[in-house]
């Protein structure tokens, strides 16, 4: 007994010595400069956007970044973590293109993120001073203007109504010096130089900023730039003031408080400043969309249609798709293999231009099909007839997929199979019904599952052949009558141009989406699980 | 221990190539190397232009523009760089893709100094604060003053313009002499002329509201309200009973009236029909000039139907700068100084086939009958509307008149309704 514990043990010990030998984490081998180079390339492009997040003030992506790298950099160079080196790059791209988009989904779901609502706060902030602190004074002139350079300082020299040279700077109003004009503008100023266009160029936030006073007395008003070629006498009508977080129009003393719920600056009559930045507005999203009727009945039939179009569609392409792969399958048909090429022609054009074509086909008068009946079929333009329309060309596009994983299939039954059952005595159809079709289901199920989920979001079907029209008449929102789920969250978020953008309420209504999909597919997948357990 | 040496390693090596990993804000980089050779002038730097040379560069700006008017551009950057040495960099966009881009990068910092667009963009630009004022000072007055409106949002002007476009009539002039002055007398001529259509106007099945807006205008104006100075307010004016005359109009003259209205016909179906001599008329706009070379046309004022004068929208491409750019100095003095040029403005219209904004160059162009022809149809235009309350209108507008027009519903009431989902939408 001692003697093989013995043994076993000494075996132990070299096989972690050999372990330990062989480990890339520890020798340094060809194996491991690899890895070293490669980690270095993911760390660089881990430092890189490390610095471009914090360089733009984000802050969360930042430190998310670090997290993530730590974690990289800890995974492959620790001799403990074997699984996670395999697993590591599948969960991190899961990481950012899986779990990201839904977190941030879901963010933006609670925000009110949408027209007037783009910016953050001090971007708000910003952007009304800029728009307010160049207000030229109504009738005052314009004034010839150079940027002029003295001592590192920067200064205006100005012509003046009357002609006569003048230059100024910060806490220097403008007086009278000796210069040059030429053809109205100013070649030289005694005792300042004349600063260049490439000059200006790297100095633009100093002259931009720059107000020179006209004289001592402050109430005459300031002169600024904005090309560095005209002066014009501005004022700014609106202050803002850190401390009380208030903006305070000068010229009529109104005072505009930061509203935090609202995300504008308001006065006490509720009036407000035009831009507005992001805020947290808990649930309002969720309840606009389920509870403003204007979304509450279109949706009701909306969803109807989304559910049947997604069942149709797996529906029609199956079982045309399945037909045709048996009458493929058969041995007697001659030149299959050019008949099986051509089925999939409609599968290798890209989906898009196919649903656009077929838009031009479907016109009412001057449509390929109708020219070819002699009708005037309304095929896109009637509520019903659209409907059939887009399953038609779902159909069109959708059956080669299903006709090559029928196919494959097929040829993964075995023959024996069907062939004891012909020596049973079963008829061709029973062999099908009993033999063939259970089995092809058990391999097929989790793909039809996945089609209707594809089709659930069919959104480039349903926006290239019709943007979901024919409008509905009796909704008040602009949706239509072979509007999918996605597609008319498209509309709402306003990106089609028929409505104000509001991406927080098009992120809610995406996150219901989610999770009827989410659920739809999770319940059929179990369904399918316990299909499989009968194999 | 040895770990350790190899995450220095590893940690040195990430370091070493993120410092060879390509900024994408070429901006900077362009600034950073061209400052090296920049000459100090002491002597009042007064050769800067003078000498013919270029002087060495002092920055540089990032220009959106789409790919049709690059060429335009590029004139104008060479002028700009020969004149300042300050760079422009013209960056080519997708012209549907600039100004939700231009909305995304702008609040981050990132985006263009310039972009290049149409007016219509301004008060979303401006209520969302992506867009930097500039005054033109007497420079408007050089300016076509409608192209100069459409640039000014509540009293303050945010753009450049370069460029006003407008519908017009195109006329067939091989088949009738002459654009009558009333909307019937036209269909009566197109008619006597024996042609398949004696009008063509595209519609789509989803509307098109800017191309029907000439006749709507006739009805009842403005599609908001003005205030004294002409500018929109955001008040709807295009309900009560001009607004039904014209939903009558529309249903008059649709599918289950005279037929002149179709839905069917959309853009390539008009202008196909028309280059086959299918039909006398058709509405439209200078971008169709290039489908009918080789034809015998004229372009000619649009017909009323109501009784005001039809008054399509004025267009007006022309330059913003991004409220979040640290180059404004030079992006306003590019614009106002080298895109507001006479040299650039025509030379954007010879590759454009736009009317130029700054008036001197609009004489120019329109030496030629056609562009003169667009100048006065579009002597009623109004601007477009560039209030952000616009996105709240388009979709409703253009559904409801395919709606009338193919003969769903009653009109009056489907326009009424259209009023009313207007004013819930806008009130959001």
């Amino acid at each position: 007994m001692t003697i093989q514990s013995d043994a076993s043990k000494e075996r132990a010990d070299r096989r972690k010595d050999r372990r330990k030998r062989d480990s890339q984490a520890t020798a340094w081998g060809p194996g491991f400069i690899i890895k070293l180079i490669l980690m270095g390339a993911v760390n660089a492009l881990g430092i890189y956007i490390i610095f471009t997040a914090f360089g733009v003030g984000s802050l969360t992506l930042g430190i998310g970044m670090i997290l993530l790298l730590i974690a990289v950099n800890w995974i492959y160079f620790s001799r403990r973590t074997l699984a996670l080196k395999y697993l590591a790059p599948g969960l991190v791209f899961l990481l950012i293109f899986q779990a990201f988009t839904i977190v941030y989904t879901g963010y933006i779901a609670f925000t009110n993120y949408g027209h007037q609502h783009t910016l953050d706060k001090s971007g708000a902030i910003n952007s009304l001073l800029l728009q307010n602190n160049s207000k030229r004074v109504e009738g005052s002139p314009q004034y010839p203007l150079v940027v002029v350079e003295r001592d590192g300082n920067i200064g205006f020299a100005i012509i003046d109504q009357e002609g006569a040279l003048k230059v100024g700077a910060d806490e220097e109003p403008f007086a009278e010096v000796d210069g040059t004009i030429t053809d109205n503008s100013i070649t030289e100023v005694d005792g300042w130089d004349i600063l260049s266009s490439s000059e200006m160029g790297q100095r633009q936030s100093e002259i931009f900023d720059l107000r020179v006073l006209l004289s001592d007395d402050a109430e005459e008003g300031a002169i600024g730039t904005q090309s560095g070629t005209v002066g014009y006498q501005f004022v700014s009508t609106l202050s803002y003031d850190d401390a009380s977080d208030t903006m305070t129009n000068t010229e009529t003393g109104e005072v505009y408080a930061a509203n935090d719920e609202t995300g504008f600056f308001e006065n006490e009559d509720g009036d407000r400043l035009g831009v507005g930045w992001r805020v947290n507005v808990g649930f309002d999203n969720f309840r606009e969309g389920f509870s403003d009727d204007r979304y509450a009945q279109p949706f009701l039939k909306v969803l109807i249609w989304n559910v049947l179009f997604a069942l149709f569609s797996v529906l029609t392409t199956f079982l045309l798709g399945m037909f045709l792969a048996i009458v493929m399958n058969d041995e007697r048909l001659k030149g299959r293999r050019f008949y099986r090429t051509i089925m999939l022609l409609p599968y290798a054009f890209p989906s898009f231009m196919t649903a656009f074509l077929f838009a031009g086909m479907m016109n009412r008068n001057y449509g390929f099909f109708n020219e070819i009946i002699g009708a005037a079929i309304p095929w896109l333009t009637d509520p019903t007839m659209a409907k059939v329309s887009v399953l038609l060309v779902n159909l069109w596009m959708g059956f080669p997929y299903m006709f090559l994983i029928v196919t494959g299939a097929l040829q993964s039954i075995p023959g024996e199979l069907t062939q004891a059952a012909k020596i049973d005595g079963a008829s061709t159809l029973q062999v099908w019904r009993n033999v063939t079709l259970p089995q092809l289901m058990i391999s097929l199920t989790p793909l039809l599952i996945s089609s209707f989920a594809f089709n659930f979001n069919n959104f480039n079907l349903i926006y290239m052949l019709n943007q979901g029209g024919p409008r509905m008449s009796d909704a008040s929102v602009p949706v239509g009558h072979t509007d999918i789920l996605i597609s008319m969250v498209y509309k709402i978020a306003g990106l089609t141009g028929e409505a104000l953008p509001n991406y927080g309420l098009a992120a809610a209504m995406s996150l219901v989406i989610f999770l009827i999909v989410g659920s739809v597919s999770l319940y059929s997948f179990r369904k399918s699980n316990s299909l499989e357990g009968l194999n | 221990m040895r770990r350790g040496i190899a995450l220095v390693a590893a940690s040195g090596l990430a370091f070493g190539l993120a410092a060879c990993g390509s900024d994408d804000d070429t901006t900077e980089e362009t600034t950073g190397t061209e400052t090296t050779d920049t000459e100090t002038t002491d002597d009042g730097g007064t050769e800067t232009t003078d000498d013919g040379e270029a002087p060495a560069g002092g920055g540089s700006i990032t220009v959106w523009v789409d790919d049709n008017r690059l060429p335009a551009f590029e004139t104008a950057a060479e002028m700009y760089k020969d004149a300042t040495g300050n760079d422009v960099e013209l960056v080519v966009k997708e012209n549907d893709q600039m100004r939700s881009e231009f909305m995304t990068q702008v609040p981050t910092g990132e985006g263009p100094d310039v972009t290049f667009g149409a007016h219509d963009w301004l008060g979303e630009f401006v209520t969302n604060g992506v867009v930097a004022p500039v005054e033109l000072g007497d420079k408007a007055g050089e300016f076509n003053e409608l192209a100069v409106t459409a640039f000014t949002y509540e009293g303050t002007n945010y753009g450049v313009p370069y460029a006003v476009e407008n519908l017009a009539i195109f006329r067939n002039a091989d088949l009738v002499d002459s654009t009558p002055e009333t909307f019937d007398e036209m269909i009566a001529m197109g008619e006597e002329a024996g042609t398949e259509y004696p009008f063509l106007v595209q519609i789509g099945d989803g509307g098109d509201p800017y191309t029907m807006y000439p006749f709507e205008s006739s009805f009842h104006g403005p599609v908001f309200e003005t205030d004294g100075d002409g500018n929109y307010t955001d008040v709807l004016n295009m309900g009560g009973e001009e607004g039904n005359a014209f939903a009558q109009w529309l249903a008059d003259n649709g599918q289950n009236g005279t037929g002149v209205l179709d839905t069917a016909i959309t853009y390539d179906v008009a202008v196909d029909a028309f280059k086959n001599g299918q039909s006398p008329y058709i509405l439209g706009g200078p971008w169709m000039i290039a489908d009918f070379e080789g034809m015998n046309i004229a372009v000619d004022p649009i017909p009323s139907t109501g009784d005001n004068p039809a008054a399509p929208f004025l267009g007006v491409q022309g330059g913003f700068i991004s409220a979040t750019s640290e180059n404004k100095l030079l992006a306003t003095d590019f614009l106002v100084n080298y895109v507001g040029s006479e040299e650039v403005q025509t030379e954007l219209y010879g590759i454009g086939q736009r009317l130029p904004a700054l008036t001197v160059s609009a004489d120019a162009a329109a030496e030629d009958p056609l562009m003169a022809g667009f100048r006065a149809a579009g002597e009623e235009a109004l601007p477009m509307p560039a209030l952000p309350e616009m996105g709240a209108v388009w979709g409703f507008w253009g559904n409801t008149e395919a709606q009338i027009i193919s003969g769903q519903g009653e009109p009056v009431a489907t326009w009424e309704k259209m009023i009313s989902d207007i004013e819930t939408e806008m009130a959001k």
